[in-house]
């Protein structure tokens, strides 16, 4: 796996889901792709002239999307279904729960612009709590893409994994991380960055460039951090982040989401059981999302390298 | 029936609102046109002269309540509560600008004289029934307005407040319907056609009138009338992007990024028309 980060943009995840999606429509007949009137965010609307009787546009009917597909699935198909990331999550969650995740259903559920991608939509649409429903469905997985790679190897592997896959995903880009074409293991994060073990960085979907952005910033004061990509909130790995814990003995995580229910809850779980370690997070505050340009946001909630910065000096304070 | 001076001054307001809305999208550059012109004439209407309202105190508890349940039309009805004095008419260039008061989406916490958050497709509508319904226990005698876009019917959820609403006679609440045929990804009969809505909320227990939702005269006549023991649902026929020309003849028109440029021309032709009515 090579690490192509360089600071520039990636493509946009629009384009990625675009034809992915098409190409696993086209790959493989048991795919249904199903949408709630956002076909046009993502670039899917030629979908419905490609494959009219696997691509469907289901209308503003997120609950009964999800309902949809869970039938798709006991009917031996392998749903794959779209929209914004709060009607991905809480609109349908009773739904997910039950019709997929209870009755023994897969559903692949594509939430997009999670926490502040969701910008100018403002706080109706931005999720900051969609990894913590997610999570709380039994067996279920919870990815927090990384860049396009990510999304794209990601998306194939859920259509052929039993069970509640959710993939939150912006629209617009984020920084290039990985080369074109790697593949990646569910259950297994990625150490993006090893400079050193005064602390560790584990970090998710948007805020990854901005670890290791905050890593280089460190480096500066002689402060050597390692970065890991943990893109799978949920399968956790487990081993990685023990072995980053017990290695530096000082951990931060980094979340484009509430400090509830995502990723610092879910590393906290696992270090209070296995191996308390001071651990600190950059993640919203227990709040509402609000409404402006994705940059202010990130200023807003602290989602920047500068805070994860801030963050890892008081982890490593803390340190015996 | 309208008075001509009436008439008169209701196109004004209508018109008023769409120059309000489109100098919004052009401080920020883009927003959801299509949806907000299309309930502009409703908004005269309801605004201009149907509604009790208070600028000063917007919290005033007798007023008659607008819940826009698709929020995303947030800029019209800024725009006629700015020309109505709740705010300085030149915030609605602030839309959602860092820290501003008129995001995209309606929001009651936010912005004077809004009176219900709204932006999920479907949840306006039970928060009206609820808002009209407490009114009516609360003994208050003043209605409640409730719009709710085609696209946005598809929602389980409106029909389970349509159900409500005609089961439990909540009559002082209205159901206005901006069905202007269009959703998000296109045409509402390509995506989930909707059909005769007229007929599916005489079916729900409504006294369901069926109007051009862009008619002044037809708007009023429908808005004045008073419900019996079942209440009214106005289906509008309206037409997205009503108003400018271009807005209109473009399909895809849900959501649009212009050049400054391109708002001054509509806004030339719309204030040229106003300018027309003298
Ligand atoms: C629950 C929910 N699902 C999806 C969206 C995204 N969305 C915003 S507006 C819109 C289309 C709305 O169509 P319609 O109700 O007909 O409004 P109009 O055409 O009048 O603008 C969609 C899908 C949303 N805001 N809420």
């Amino acid at each position: 796996m090579k690490i192509v980060y360089n600071g520039e943009n990636d493509g946009a995840f629009k384009d990625t889901l675009g034809a992915t999606i098409a190409g696993l429509l086209e790959a493989d007949k048991d795919v249904v792709y199903l949408d709630a009137d956002l076909m046009s965010c993502i670039g899917t609307a030629k979908c419905v002239k490609s494959h009219p009787d696997r691509a469907i546009n289901c209308g503003i009917a997120e609950a009964n999307m999800a309902g949809i597909a869970a039938g798709l699935s006991a009917a031996g198909l392998k749903p794959i279904m779209h929209t914004f990331g709060p009607f991905a999550s809480r609109r349908c969650y009773d739904q997910i729960f039950l019709s997929g995740g209870y009755a023994g259903n897969s559903v692949t559920v594509i939430g997009t612009d999670p926490g502040v991608c969701a910008a100018f939509n403002g706080g109706t649409h931005m999720p900051f709590e969609d990894m913590a429903l997610y999570r709380a469905i039994p067996g279920a997985y919870v990815f927090d893409v990384t860049d396009t790679v990510v999304l794209e190897d990601i998306l194939t592997q859920c259509k052929d994994i039993p069970g509640i896959k959710y993939i939150r995903v912006g629209r617009k880009s984020y920084k290039k991380m990985y080369e074109k074409g790697s593949t990646f293991t569910v259950g297994k994060g990625i150490t993006v960055k090893e400079e050193g073990k005064d602390c560790a960085i584990i970090a998710c979907g948007l805020m990854v460039a901005k670890a290791v952005e905050a890593a280089e910033i460190l480096a500066k004061d002689g402060i050597r951090v390692t970065v890991i990509d943990m893109f799978t909130v949920k399968p956790l790995d487990e081993e990685l982040v023990l072995k980053a814990a017990s290695e530096t003995g000082a951990l931060v995580t980094a979340e484009n989401h509430n400090k509830i229910g995502g990723l610092y809850s879910a590393v906290s779980e696992l270090l209070a059981g296995k191996a308390p370690t001071p651990i600190e997070y950059v993640a919203i505050e227990d709040e509402f999302g609000e409404v402006g340009p994705q940059d202010y946001l990130e200023q807003r909630f602290d989602l920047t390298a500068e805070h994860i910065v801030r963050k890892v000096k008081a982890a490593i304070a803390r340190k015996k | 029936m309208l008075s001509s001076d009436k008439r008169k001054e209701l196109q004004k307001f209508a018109l008023q609102i769409r120059i309000g809305a489109v100098e919004a999208f052009k401080a920020r550059g883009f927003g959801h046109v299509g949806g907000s012109l299309s309930i502009a004439d409703a908004l005269a209407v309801l605004y201009g002269d149907i509604m009790k309202v208070d600028p000063a105190n917007p919290k005033w508890e007798d007023r008659d309540k607008l819940v826009c349940s698709k929020g995303h039309a947030g800029p019209a009805i800024y725009a006629a509560l700015a020309l109505k004095g709740f705010f300085p008419y030149e915030d609605l260039k602030t839309l959602n600008q860092p820290g501003t008061r008129f995001p995209s989406h309606c929001d009651r916490n936010k912005t004077p004289g809004i009176d219900m958050t709204t932006g999920s497709l479907g949840q306006g509508t039970s928060q009206a029934v609820g808002l009209a319904m407490g009114d009516k226990i609360k003994g208050r005698k003043c209605r409640t307005f409730l719009i709710v876009g085609d696209g946005e019917s598809n929602e389980g959820q409106v029909w389970e407040a349509a159900m409500f609403t005609a089961a439990k006679k909540v009559n002082n609440l209205v159901w206005l319907i901006d069905y202007n045929k269009k959703q998000l990804d296109g045409y509402t009969e390509d995506i989930m056609d909707m059909g005769d809505m007229r007929a599916k909320f005489e079916a729900f227990g409504f006294e369901a009138l069926s109007i051009d939702g862009n008619d002044l005269e037809q708007l009023y006549d429908a808005l004045t009338k008073e419900a019996g023991d079942k209440p009214i649902a106005v289906i509008l026929n309206t037409v997205k992007g009503k108003g400018v020309q271009e807005v209109e003849d473009t399909v895809s028109n849900h959501s649009m990024t212009m050049t400054e440029e391109v708002y001054d021309r509509w806004l030339s032709e719309l204030r040229a028309e106003l300018e027309a009515l003298g």
